[in-house]
């Protein structure tokens, strides 16, 4: 909301420098985003009387004038020929600064002395628009020169060199959205009078209810709806008061009609429209749901469909107004016309929201009904309206008033408690201060009874919490006095599910991984990127209605082309490897409302060197560094944008835990990498929960352990993991660990063989082995690998 | 026999001193004092002795075989000495030589700035709660005081997955769900992702990242939630930051407040990150609004609570001085590496 300050003035009083204000405001509530000054890069341009003129010795196109400013007659060569001796202009002096960085300088002309430059209104920054009095090309010529002073700077005359202050209002208060909300803000805040606009309207002696019917169809959407009539108008430009106020505000001047209910727009906050009475079917006014079927063409001249959600206005047979929206072309004021009728109404702010948001047209209109405006403010308003009909002469006023306003808003009284305002403020003051603050943002005390009286434009205020509001915001934030609760004392801290989260990222960290976030939200062509089928459940997924493009359109179901993104950002980088990590959710339709959302720990990673095995040894770390037990890995074929032939399954127990391998191939060409890529989703839930919560001392071991060394030859599809599987189990007791040592395919072995070497370790709890019982145990696990493998002893 | 003693001392002390390696000093010792060496020799000789002359000369001799075996012994361990410092200055290296590297990762600059944030409230009694990113239209708008018809509906630009089921547009919600579900009092925060329908420039992104505050407990007033954001303001920022608090609106909070805190840029002095006024705002907070507890079934006239909310990415953004919200999700390893 940007408010003059010059406009302010006239509702209230106040004599503080533009920092304290700005600062004062800012602490009550109303937050000043900037104040800007109107014109503010000109500078030296003043009134001055063209006294006297002369040709110029040597150009036929320059005059030489001589120029009274008041303190001096100054000499100025120009080439304008629309000014004459007698004229008062506006002067740009030497040393000047005009609009666009233009500096004016003494200098000669053609041999003859210039010491400034008469102006034209866009040297000024303005427009023949807000000045249509300006002669089409030359220099502005004051109209009523014997009001200006010479040597006086001409910004104010211009509407300029105002000091315009932007506020952030906040969507409780939609009765801020005006000049005077604002300026009832100023009178709290400054413990001042506020100062309501006297109103008196002339009337003629017509009574404006026999010449048109209003009807309310829809009392839910508009809750009132008030008219009154103009004839004789005499659409024209503005008073240039009028015109100033407007500019001042950021507004274009279009003629008096527009201009006065831009008036009312900006000083009450209230939107009006003005129909052309004649043009009225029937001189009816219905506020009604358009059917579905219906058409209207606006005041901007397109044309509109309507539907049976969306309140209009119509006569008696076609829609003349979209309600709060925008007028129709049809039945709009132009220069023809001579009777109006003034529209002051309060719509629903839902509905026009709504409505303004399906039709794809906010207006000025529009943007103030949808914060929801107090209907206790149309009546002043529409006089205000006829008020300045008055003043600027631009038609008569009938007599009367048509109000249809079937359940006016009424004033609430609630009661106040000044112990629990202290108490939940942390203040201490006293009940009389209280009610003065009370007074000063105009709610109505009724100190015996403890009661307050709330004005209709606040709706917001209806409990003692929002009385507190007040109080501390026009007590002062800055006042209120820093406490430590001291209330109940609670333990803070993490679950041991966020601290075992914690562990598992220290962990990758350790292994090198960075940190990263990704998007959890993608395009839904991901899926062909990845290869996967057609018919995967992956691509089940859950779409956004409102996406903000097809790029973030889906919730994700998988994290792997997150990852993949990330290290192809890094690979087109040129960064020679990276290892990344992340915990994010993937999400899993259901059928409820609302999906699974599920913790997945992603890591991804390229490298000169690396191969599958990189990745899981990262996995094998974490796994060990979380005490996990029954930790395997099979085989998974099923992933579409894996390798098939390197790609695991991590199982825990009997669950699955996530995957991890080499992506496919064809995936890498799609995501443009020139090297191998690994990755790896496993699931967090399922992780956490094997991990061991409680971990119990193992006595160490007081006999020593025996070493054996074995190695066999198997087939080479023979998985080693099988092996060792089987080895564990046949072992014995005894037998603590089995280690891998070797693997070898070529020349010593016969073709489509492999050597696999072992080494055990046996030991047993109560005493030491003898060599026949550790070989006892080493033909066990031969003789099982034999059978099962069709093991040959090395 | 007594000078052929003398002899002997005289030349052995003479060689023991000119050694020039251990090696050299045990032959040397060998020669004299070995089983066949010169002075065993002598010793062995003396049976030859008459019984007058043989004390007088064994003790002779013994002082000589003692008085070379202790400077054997010296002349050893200075050689020693020697042998390891040469050895020593052979072995010295250039330890400016590069050592060979551990990639140890590091934590994303938004993961850092959020564990600092919950280390904070941790040590002041607070829980951390996670919760749901799609959400239903009761716990993101209805359950916050934003019915339906509420205008603030609107300016939060949600995404929908239908009418009433949304991505989240702040981690709010979580306060709904733990006042419904866990015991008073409630102290606790609640970081995690947040979606609006802002289309991703150097400021905007379409996820970003809060976290959100709530206590709940009897005779909690404003005071205390301005003396929280306080202290949590100094130990985020530093001792010296200023903290202020300005009036604003949010339906869920009453009355309700943004702090602004001295600029880390400038220290106040006013630059382009404040627009020239010496503070910026890191947060939003207030009194929890009395029918959000009525909603959530608590009680409030015997309760009170405040809650606040700030933005991971713009904290970041502030501590490390990053322009650019882009670089937290490009997750280039040269940016990941620098925190």
């Amino acid at each position: 909301m940007n408010v003059p300050m010059s406009w302010l003035k006239e509702y209230v009083k106040i004599d503080v420098d533009l920092k304290t204000f700005v600062d004062k405001m800012t602490l009550s509530g109303s937050k000043v985003e900037k104040v800007e000054e109107t014109g503010k890069e000109i500078t030296n341009v003043v009134v001055g009387k063209i006294i006297a003129e002369e040709k110029h010795p040597d150009a036929d196109k320059l005059r030489v004038m001589k120029c009274d400013i008041g303190s001096e007659v100054v000499q100025i060569v120009t080439a304008a020929t629309n000014v004459k001796v007698g004229d008062t202009v506006p002067v740009a002096l030497a040393g000047a600064d005009l609009a666009g960085g233009l500096k004016i300088k003494k200098g000669k002309l053609r041999g003859v002395e210039s010491n400034g430059m008469f102006c034209s209104v866009e040297e000024l920054g303005l427009t023949k628009d807000q000045f249509p009095e300006s002669p089409e090309d030359g220099i502005y010529v004051f109209l009523n020169s014997q009001d200006m002073k010479l040597g006086e700077d001409v910004k104010p005359y211009f509407g300029l060199g105002e000091q315009v202050v932007e506020y952030e209002i906040t969507s409780n208060r939609p009765d801020c959205f005006s000049i005077l909300g604002i300026a009832t803000e100023v009178a709290a805040t400054f413990n001042t009078e506020f100062l309501f606009p006297e109103i008196t309207v002339k009337e003629t002696a017509e009574d404006c209810r026999k010449l048109a019917k209003i009807k309310i169809h829809e009392p839910e959407l508009c809750n009132r709806y008030a008219g009154r009539i103009i004839k004789n108008v005499k659409v024209k430009d503005s008073p240039k008061w009028l015109k100033d106020k407007l500019i001042s505000a950021g507004l274009r001047p279009i003629n008096n009609i527009v201009d006065i209910t831009n008036f009312l727009l900006l000083e009450f906050g209230q939107p009006m429209h003005a129909f052309d009475y004649d043009k009225l079917v029937g001189h009816e006014i219905n506020v009604r749901l358009a059917k579905s079927n219906e058409e209207m063409v606006t005041l901007l001249g397109d044309t509109i469909k309507l539907d049976d959600s969306m309140l209009i206005i119509a006569d008696a047979e076609k829609p003349i107004a979209v309600a709060g929206v925008m007028g129709g072309e049809e039945t709009k004021v132009t220069e023809e016309t001579t009777t109006i009728l003034f529209e002051c109404a309060n719509f629903n702010a839902y509905s026009v929201r709504q409505t303004s948001k399906k039709l794809g047209i906010m207006s000025d209109s529009s943007k103030k009904y949808v914060k929801g405006l107090d209907p206790e403010n149309i009546s002043y308003a529409i006089d205000r309206a006829a008020q300045l009909i008055n003043i600027t002469n631009s038609g008569d006023v009938l007599g009367g008033l048509i109000d249809i306003y079937p359940v006016p808003r009424k004033a609430i009284t609630i009661p106040y408690d000044v112990d629990w305002i202290n108490a939940f403020l942390g203040i201490n003051i006293s009940k009389e201060e209280m009610e003065s603050i009370f007074r000063r943002v105009r709610f109505v005390v009724d100190p015996k009874n403890c009661l307050v009286t709330i004005p209709t434009s606040r709706p917001d205020v209806t409990m003692n919490a929002d009385l507190a509001e007040e109080i501390a915001r026009m007590y002062g934030y800055d006042k209120i006095p820093v406490t430590l609760e001291r209330a109940t004392p609670t333990v803070g801290g993490k679950t041991y599910f966020q601290k075992t989260e914690d562990r598992i990222t220290q962990m990758l960290r350790n292994c090198g991984a960075y940190g990263i976030r990704t998007y959890t939200i993608e395009s839904p062509k991901i899926f062909d990127k990845l290869n996967v089928a057609k018919d995967s459940a992956l691509r089940n997924v859950i779409a956004i209605q409102n996406p903000l493009g097809e790029d973030f359109s889906i919730l994700r179901s998988t994290t792997v082309n997150s990852m993949l993104n990330a290290l192809s950002l890094n690979n087109n980088k040129r960064n020679d490897s990276a290892m990344l990590y992340e915990i994010g959710k993937i999400f899993i339709k259901t059928d409820n409302q609302l999906p699974d959302e599920v913790e997945k720990i992603m890591l991804g990673l390229y490298a000169p060197n690396a191969d599958f095995f990189a990745l899981k040894s990262v996995a094998e770390s974490l796994i060990d560094s979380l005490a996990i037990e029954n930790a395997s890995y099979v085989r998974n074929q099923e992933l579409d944008f894996m390798h098939p032939g390197r790609c695991a399954n991590l199982i825990i127990g009997k669950n699955n835990a996530g995957f991890l391998g080499e992506i496919h191939p064809e995936v890498l060409k799609n995501f443009g990498f020139n090297q191998k890529v690994y990755v790896m989703e496993l699931d967090l839930n399922t992780i956490i929960n094997a991990t061991k919560k409680d971990l119990v001392y193992k006595p160490l071991p007081k006999f020593p352990s025996m070493e054996r060394d074995l190695a066999v030859i198997v087939n080479n599809n023979i998985l080693v993991g099988d092996m060792i599987n089987l080895i564990n189990e046949r072992g014995g007791k005894n037998l603590v660990s089995t280690e891998l040592f070797d693997v070898y395919e070529g020349e010593q072995v016969d073709k489509g063989k492999k050597s696999v070497a072992f080494n055990f370790k046996f030991r047993a709890v109560d005493k030491t082995l003898t060599d026949e019982e550790v070989s006892k145990s080493l033909k066990k696990i031969l003789y099982a690998l034999e059978s099962t493998f069709e093991a040959k002893l090395r | 026999m007594k000078e052929q003693l003398e002899n002997i001392k005289r030349s052995a002390i003479s060689e023991i001193e000119t050694s020039g390696t251990v090696k050299v000093l045990d032959d040397i010792r060998v020669r004299y004092l070995g089983k066949k060496g010169e002075l065993t020799s002598v010793l062995k000789s003396m049976k030859n002795l008459s019984k007058e002359e043989r004390p007088i000369i064994g003790q002779v001799a013994n002082e000589v075989r003692e008085m070379l075996e202790v400077s054997i012994k010296d002349r050893k361990l200075s050689l020693e000495k020697v042998e390891q410092n040469q050895r020593i200055s052979a072995e010295t290296i250039d330890i400016t030589l590069p050592a060979k590297k551990v990639v140890v990762g590091k934590k994303h600059p938004l993961d850092k700035t959020l564990e600092e944030l919950c280390d904070i409230f941790i040590g002041m009694g607070y829980e951390i709660v996670s919760g749901r990113e799609v959400e239903n239209g009761y716990y993101n708008f209805d359950a916050l005081n934003l019915g339906k018809e509420h205008p603030a509906r609107d300016e939060q630009d949600t995404f929908y997955i239908n009418a009433d089921t949304m991505l989240r547009t702040a981690t709010s919600p979580v306060q709904v769900h733990t006042m419904e579900n866990q015991s008073l009092p409630i102290r606790m925060v609640a970081p995690g992702k947040v979606y609006r329908s802002d289309e991703v420039d150097a400021t905007h992104s379409p996820i970003f990242h809060q976290i959100e505050g709530l206590v709940i407990d009897k005779n909690i007033t404003f005071g205390d939630l301005k003396g929280v954001l306080a202290e949590f303001a100094k130990k985020f920022f530093g001792d010296k930051v200023e903290v202020k608090f300005r009036p604003h609106y949010f339906p869920f909070t009453e009355p309700s407040a943004e702090v602004d805190v001295t600029c880390v840029m400038c220290g106040g002095v006013g630059c382009s990150v404040c627009k020239g006024e010496g503070f910026i705002e890191i947060l939003g907070c207030g009194m929890v609004h009395p029918k959000v507890l009525e909603m959530s079934g608590i009680d409030s006239k015997k309760y009170q609570g405040f809650a606040f909310g700030m933005g991971i990415e713009r904290l970041t953004m502030l501590k490390y001085n990053i322009n650019d919200l882009r670089l937290f999700y490009d997750n280039d390893v040269r940016f990941l590496e620098q925190f």
